[in-house]
């Protein structure tokens, strides 16, 4: 039995991290790349390396993370040109030299931190993505109703969407069409079209995403599929969507 | 000066507060979220295990109720909790999680028919039925007598807030991201808001509101070692304590989680163990039987914990470069269990340690976990001191938990508490009485006075390191304020936080930007924190037993005769350096489980004098009640209902309890 926590290849590299750094805040702040050479640990991720890099060296450096172990979807960015989470990348799955950029298409608020909330939320209030109830007050004394174990888990298989963002960083539509809903859209549809409690119909999902902004804007170049951390199906629920919604177009 | 009103103020953004504010926006209240983070970031997400609530839907399952809920609670907490708010708890989890799933989350279901399970270290085949079918599933979890856990897969707290949140978007709930509250504003005993900070501008306004929630989660980031979210550093409970009004509760109560990964600490869910898991020891042995005859691997968190720092301590752990760590062995659940049902312990195992839980053990070693203590609410969720001002979740001391929460009650409180404070506060905005009559001068001057502290931060010539601050705290509340506690070393934690707190005053910062500045906020931040850390210390050096995750081990023993009873710590003043402490005292006389031996773990205590007495007049009224039904025999013993708000009352329908009347 190996010892899981022991298992590296010896540590203490000597890193260079290299942060574009940008800071539209501050008046005078131009782009620009600065590096920061740290001594790899042992286990190390760029959570732990930023967070001591900001402690040590610049207490100015912007970066965000909340849970650091990979379930909020806080730390997207582009590591080495790949938008992923930073919390779960281990240092030592990468070379010495390590490029860090903030996840493009998102408003930067500064360095490595980017305004992925009100991107989502916007992105959230245009779809409407919630379950439109059938009835709004249930009574909640009453056993509750019921759902076939399958369909709940292939819900399930959907759900688990973090809104990273790195979909919507990966994709070559979203650089192109400002309102293009990308693919963390087009998979809540996905999601809320297989939910039986959701009343909406397809004519109402295709006035949402039936143009160019929505699942027509798709170019299948499948970089949403390739970065999702998560390994969502993203391209077949983006072709199955796709499917539907032209059907309704020639109707 | 920029102000905002609205009527209720939610302060944080998890479970618990979309819950909140969505009561009472329901109710015809405006309410506005603060949040340091996007919502859907929140620490509810890391939740992944499920929400305790006694459907008793799977067959494991059959004879859960409320009851059975309250019993596995009230011993869970060791008798720290207060029986009533238990009781509101349990009778209302049922119609939390069935409003989740009319929402929308995607539960895990019962499938009918034979599925095999890991049970004590063995596979059994046990036989759902058939009108089961499609209802909500449950797992086994800690220190429960029936598998009362509602899941979803892997990722029940991640399900439960995009659901929660996506509902908050749906009611057209502002949620105003990357903000913070860094003061109440008060005057006269009521609470009219908070003093806010832009994390990205730096600037501060006032939200002046009827109504303040406080809904910030918890403080694990007091601790070096803790599965907490970097977000969960107390600030909301610090906020509450600094009014010099508002009280918290039981802050000594602090959780230890047996089984997070070493030594990054990210947390395994109890699902591992609730599934089958078992622990090992540097020999390979299973250990917990050799202490929990009862409850083996699945006693209660605080009882798992200790037993394996005592057996790392008898030199049975495994020594690493990283010091010295346990095993929890999954393998035996198979691949499609642990690839489809614990696929988050997948994830981390394989992301964090680069090894495979399908074929390899993973080691595991217990971390700080959950704050049981917090604001101090009465039943209703406001503080009784400070009018106005309310908390739930997390955050508050509402007192479900008493002195160890159970695992799958965390993200139930959240959504329960969620649903029931979210009621008062719509009654207390309702209320004529509570409309707002405060004086701009009052809003300036708190404006004033939190500029002026930054302005200090920003351009005084302190010479202390706000990092290195912080750090040295969470080391010394690691070392010194633990899971194993004694007189001596809570003394030196207490004087070594006191001097970390005295030091914290003296702070400069070598990043000046007003705006988006991280060392500033950690300067800001560890000042409030170390006064939670002493509020933690000083509860726990004062209280010279043993309950639930309080060891003391020069204290071994819970006392029930002296110590039952909740510890309240105030901050007078802006200069002092130490809380003081206050006690309220729980009436045995009242209680409908008078306390005793809690199943699992140390059988000795020292008995409260009225214990006696109230276990005979139970008893009594057991007896002569012959007939009644059990809710009419617990209305008898200790009545409750009165304190729920109308909606929530009335029974829980089982596939075994029908409600046959027409509702």
């Amino acid at each position: 039995m190996n010892d899981g926590a022991n298992n590296n290849n010896g540590g203490n590299r000597k890193l260079n991290i290299n942060v574009l750094r940008f800071n539209p805040q501050e008046p005078g702040s131009v782009p620009r790349m600065q590096t920061y050479p740290i001594e790899e640990a042992h286990g190390m991720t760029l959570f732990m390396a930023l967070k001591e890099i900001r402690e040590k060296q610049d207490a100015s450096l912007q970066f965000d993370f909340v849970c650091r172990a990979g379930i909020c979807g806080s730390c997207g960015m582009m590591i080495n040109g790949r938008p992923t989470l930073a919390c779960r990348t281990l240092t030592r799955n990468l070379d010495s030299e390590i490029t860090l950029a903030p996840l493009p298409v998102f408003e930067l608020i500064g360095d490595l931190s980017v305004n992925t909330g009100k991107w989502l939320r916007g992105m959230s209030e245009r779809l409407r993505t919630w379950v439109h109830m059938k009835e709004e007050e249930i009574d909640l004394r009453r056993t509750e109703a019921r759902m076939e174990p399958e369909l709940a888990e292939k819900i399930y298989e959907l759900e688990r969407c973090i809104e990273c963002g790195c979909c919507v960083s990966g994709c070559g539509t979203a650089r192109m069409r400002e309102d293009f809903i990308g693919a963390v859209g087009l998979n809540k549809v996905a999601r809320f079209k297989l939910d039986p409690r959701d009343r909406r119909t397809d004519e109402d999902y295709y006035e949402i995403v039936g143009d160019d902004d929505g699942v027509f804007g798709c170019m299948s170049l499948l970089g949403c599929h390739d970065v999702c951390p998560k390994d969502l199906p993203l391209s077949s629920q983006i072709a199955f969507l796709r499917r539907r919604m032209v059907k309704m177009g020639w109707r | 000066m920029k102000i905002i009103y609205t009527d209720v103020l939610v302060i944080g953004g998890g479970l618990a507060g979309l819950r909140l504010a969505i009561g009472a926006k329901r109710r015809g209240h405006d309410a506005i979220i603060l949040s340091l983070v996007p919502p859907k970031r929140s620490h509810s997400s890391a939740a992944q295990g499920g929400m305790q609530a006694s459907l008793a839907n799977v067959i494991k399952g059959q004879g859960d109720n409320e009851n059975v809920h309250f019993e596995d609670t009230v011993r869970g907490s060791d008798w720290g909790a207060d029986q009533e708010v238990v009781r509101m708890f349990v009778n209302t989890a049922p119609k939390a999680v069935r409003e989740l799933a009319a929402w929308g989350v995607p539960w895990s279901r019962v499938r009918k028919g034979d599925r095999d399970v890991i049970i004590n270290g063995q596979k059994v085949t046990i036989t759902e039925r058939d009108e089961a079918h499609g209802l909500l599933a449950q797992r086994d979890f800690g220190g429960t007598k029936k598998w009362r856990t509602c899941y979803v897969s892997d990722g029940s707290g991640h399900a439960m807030l995009f659901t929660m949140s996506d509902r908050a978007i749906a009611e057209e709930i502002p949620v105003h991201e990357r903000t913070e509250a860094i003061a109440l504003i008060h005057d006269g005993g009521r609470c009219y808001g908070a003093i806010v900070r832009d994390l990205v501008t730096g600037e501060l306004s006032a939200y002046v509101a009827k109504a303040t929630a406080i809904a910030s989660g918890g403080a694990g980031r007091l601790y070096r070692v803790t599965t907490n979210a970097v977000i969960s550093e107390g600030i909301g409970t610090a906020i509450a304590l600094e009014t010099g009004i508002a009280t918290l509760g039981n802050m000594e109560a602090v959780q230890f989680h047996p089984t997070p990964i070493f030594p990054a600490g990210i947390l395994l869910t109890e699902g591992a163990r609730g599934d089958g898991g078992l622990l090992r020891d540097v020999d390979g042995h299973r250990f917990m039987p050799d202490y929990e005859p009862e409850k083996k691997e699945l006693a209660s968190r605080d009882v798992v914990s200790r037993r394996m720092e005592e057996h790392i301590g008898k030199g049975k752990g495994v020594a690493s470069r990283f010091g010295t760590h346990l095993w929890i062995d999954i393998t035996l659940l198979g691949e499609h269990h642990i690839k489809h049902n614990l696929r988050e312990v997948y994830e981390i195992c394989h992301y964090f340690l680069g090894i495979d839980p399908v074929t390899e053990w993973v080691p595991v070693r217990p971390a700080q976990h959950y704050t049981m203590g917090g604001v101090r609410t009465n039943h209703t969720g406001e503080s009784p001191t400070l009018k106005g001002l309310f908390s739930a979740g997390e955050a508050a001391c509402w007192d479900m938990h008493g002195f160890n929460r159970l695992g799958g009650n965390s993200v139930a409180e959240t959504v329960v508490a969620g649903m029931i404070v979210g009621e008062y506060i719509a009654d207390f905005c309702d209320d004529s009485a509570n409309d707002l009559k405060i004086s701009t001068g009052l809003i300036q001057e708190s404006l004033r006075q939190e500029q002026a502290k930054i302005d200090r931060l920003l351009s005084g010539a302190g010479t202390e390191d706000a990092a290195a601050l912080m750090t040295q705290m969470q080391e010394v509340m690691t070392a010194k304020v633990g899971i194993f506690r004694t007189g001596k070393a809570l003394e030196e934690a207490m004087a070594e936080l006191e001097q970390l707190l005295v030091r914290s005053r003296n702070i400069g910062l070598r990043y000046k930007a007003r705006g988006a500045n991280p060392e500033l906020v950690t300067a800001y931040r560890v000042q409030k924190m170390l006064k939670l850390a002493l509020c933690v210390a000083c509860g726990a050096y004062a209280r010279t037993e043993s309950r639930g995750a309080h060891f003391r081990e020069d204290f071994p023993r819970r006392d029930d005769a002296q110590w039952l009873k909740r510890t309240l710590a105030i901050w007078k003043s802006e200069t002092d350096t130490l809380p003081s402490l206050g006690y309220e005292p729980l009436d045995v006389m009242k209680m409908e489980l008078p306390p005793g031996w809690r199943g699992y773990g140390a059988k000795d205590y020292i008995e409260h004098p009225d214990t006696p007495r109230r276990s005979a007049e139970l008893e009594a009224l057991k007896k002569q009640s012959n007939g009644v039904d059990r809710v009419r025999l617990q209305a008898m013993m200790m009545p409750y209902e009165s304190l729920l708000p109308g909606r929530f009352r009335g029974r829980n329908e089982q596939i075994d309890e029908p409600i046959t009347e027409n509702l």
